[in-house]
């Protein structure tokens, strides 16, 4: 007995509609891997000083393409797929280290740092007997190499020749708010890994979603830290793949009344930190940006929160699964004091998140609440129907730019 | 075999400890949590990989008894979660020493996840590297680091371990 296939159809004419199926469909999740991440986009892939001396390596993934990331003799980083030419094993099997080469454990193939096969094990045979044939040419084997980019301390990948210049890909307001935050040598302070039970989309969608974060964290708006009637606004790059949030500190104490007005869950009194050291924040960027979200389609996230700086990739792992990796960061130069502010910030963040913890939830709430509903539709129709910058957090138009350009890779 | 002896005297108070830290956590009763630590404490959960390699930051890090008691006044009052519970295996303690007027112990531990729908996750499982102190004739946590075996978190960690 064979199941009629649904018809993936989207609504015509409009971004405020979104088909459910796009969360669940295993065909159009296949599609997505070749056509966006495996397409003509930059992927984040890992930090430039995971890789800072030649030979010292990092794996991760381009979609599910498990990948090496290595700076080469020529201190140039290179990147490609982490599969041995000859039958596909892994060629790498730790997070990260530093080699001289690479050799893939089962038959002792060999890799130079640029990717290219440099070695055959018993190539010329034992004893005059087997061996590989003399025509076969090392230089036609290899796994396949990907594009890379640097900005800013960040380091990108491409599989497609056709990806613009990384900077022109993420357009000139998307790069200087990625220069604002990482404008000197950073140092890690952590790394964690978040499983999430719902499709990669519904997590980056939320990341962009500035309607939500007051509502839905309520520790924010609890402690006034941000609330949609506080200042700040969304930039949409031009082709809708990008976006920056931002809440800018406001002076002014109408804050709240919006709350009161509708009696959202969002607003309550009296509730104190017993420590507050938690919210002793600095304004270390000197612009008075209390909370910076940065996405760059598809893959990536840079967040300032205060004083909580960390990137978060997306890794999806089937239709309905993904991973989100955290890397938490200071600065190099960064006092005690201030290491010890973000230390505690943290706490803000990741899969224990006084703010975040809900957003790790949410996406699974939406993937078993739509489990029947593949041909319904989801309403994204705040602050209208483009996909342009706005000057209210009110809106769910970065949301409306991420479903632009990803039906313009995916050609539906 | 003296120097052997206050170990062994310690053993009943650590086990009985943890004994009382594990049910605090999965009676629900997380008010009587931040009990467990001295005023100046630091409790932070991490993951080996982050421990080895010295990487300071935590999923959670508290470093005073007050961050606790707003960690549980958030869980209460402000975070948004699905209901669920804890069972935590603990193992037996081993007194590694003193330092710093501290006993220094690691105890391994085991957490099964049950879901508001039944359903059942080993959570987690790692150690905890614990300094422990005298108070008042009490054995408390002047710091409790807790040390996940895997680097990856299933969607959220609402309750402490």
């Amino acid at each position: 007995m064979t199941t009629p296939t649904a018809p993936r159809a989207w609504p015509e004419g409009t971004l405020t509609r979104v088909p459910y199926w796009v969360y669940q469909d295993e065909a159009n999740y296949r599609a997505e891997l070749r056509r966006i991440f495996e397409g003509p986009v930059w992927n984040y892939v890992c930090l430039d000083s995971d890789v800072l001396r030649p030979g010292d390596y990092r794996t991760t993934f381009v979609g599910e393409m498990p990948v090496i990331v290595v700076r080469g003799e020529d201190k140039v980083i290179h990147a490609f797929e982490n599969r041995c030419a000859h039958r596909g094993a892994l060629i790498a099997l730790d997070d990260a280290g530093t080699v001289k080469r690479f050799q893939c454990v089962y038959h002792a193939w060999s890799y130079d740092l640029e990717g290219n096969l440099v070695g055959v094990a018993f190539e010329k045979g034992s004893h005059g007997r087997g061996g590989m044939p003399a025509g076969f040419c090392k230089a036609e084997h290899g796994p396949r190499k990907l594009r890379t980019a640097t900005l800013c301390g960040l380091v990108f990948a491409s599989l497609s020749a056709e990806a613009p210049p990384l900077e022109e890909y993420l357009g000139e307001e998307v790069r200087r708010r990625v220069a604002r935050v990482l404008h000197k040598p950073v140092q890690v302070l952590g790394r964690f890994v978040q499983m999430l039970p719902n499709n990669w989309k519904l997590y980056v969608e939320n990341v962009k979603d500035t309607y939500h974060a007051s509502l839905l964290h309520t520790f924010f708006t609890t402690f006034r830290v941000t609330r949609l009637t506080q200042g700040g606004g969304v930039v949409v790059s031009p082709d809708g793949g990008h976006h920056v949030s931002a809440t800018i500190d406001r002076a002014d104490d109408r804050e709240g009344a919006a709350y009161r007005e509708q009696g959202l869950r969002a607003d309550h009194d009296g509730y104190r930190l017993a420590d507050p050291s938690l919210l002793d924040t600095v304004d270390e960027f000197g612009d008075g940006i209390k909370l910076q979200i940065l996405t760059a389609f598809p893959n990536f996230v840079l967040q300032q929160i205060g004083n909580c700086l960390a990137v978060r990739q997306v890794l999806p792992k089937g239709a309905g699964a993904m991973e989100l990796s955290w890397t938490y960061f200071g600065f190099a130069d960064d006092t005690p004091a201030m290491r010890r502010r973000r230390l505690k910030q943290a706490n803000l963040v990741g899969p224990a998140g006084y703010v975040s913890m809900e957003d790790g939830c949410v996406g699974g709430f939406v993937q078993r609440g739509v489990a029947a509903a593949a041909d319904e539709l989801a309403v994204v129709n705040m602050g209208g129907e483009g996909a342009e910058s706005q000057d209210t957090r009110a809106t769910e138009t970065s949301v409306r730019g991420f479903w632009k350009a990803y039906r313009r890779y995916m050609g539906c | 075999m003296g120097a052997d002896l206050p170990a062994m005297d310690l053993l009943p108070l650590v086990s009985a400890l943890n004994a009382d830290y594990a049910r605090a956590i999965d009676d629900d009763r997380l008010e009587a949590w931040p009990g467990f630590f001295v005023e100046q404490c630091v409790y932070k959960i991490t993951s080996a990989d982050n421990y080895r390699q010295g990487f300071e930051a935590g999923v959670v890090y508290a470093d005073s008894q007050g961050m606790l008691r707003d960690r549980v006044a958030a869980l209460r009052e402000a975070n948004v979660y699905e209901r669920q519970t804890y069972r935590h295996i603990v193992g037996l303690p081993a007194i590694l020493g003193d330092a710093d007027g501290a006993v220094r112990v690691e105890t391994p531990f085991l957490v099964v996840r049950i879901m508001r729908d039944g359903t059942m996750d080993l959570f987690a499982t790692g150690r905890y590297v614990d300094a422990l102190v005298d108070q008042a004739g009490a054995l408390r946590f002047r710091e409790r680091i807790v040390v996940c075996d895997s680097n990856r978190f299933d969607t959220l960690l609402a309750i402490p371990l």
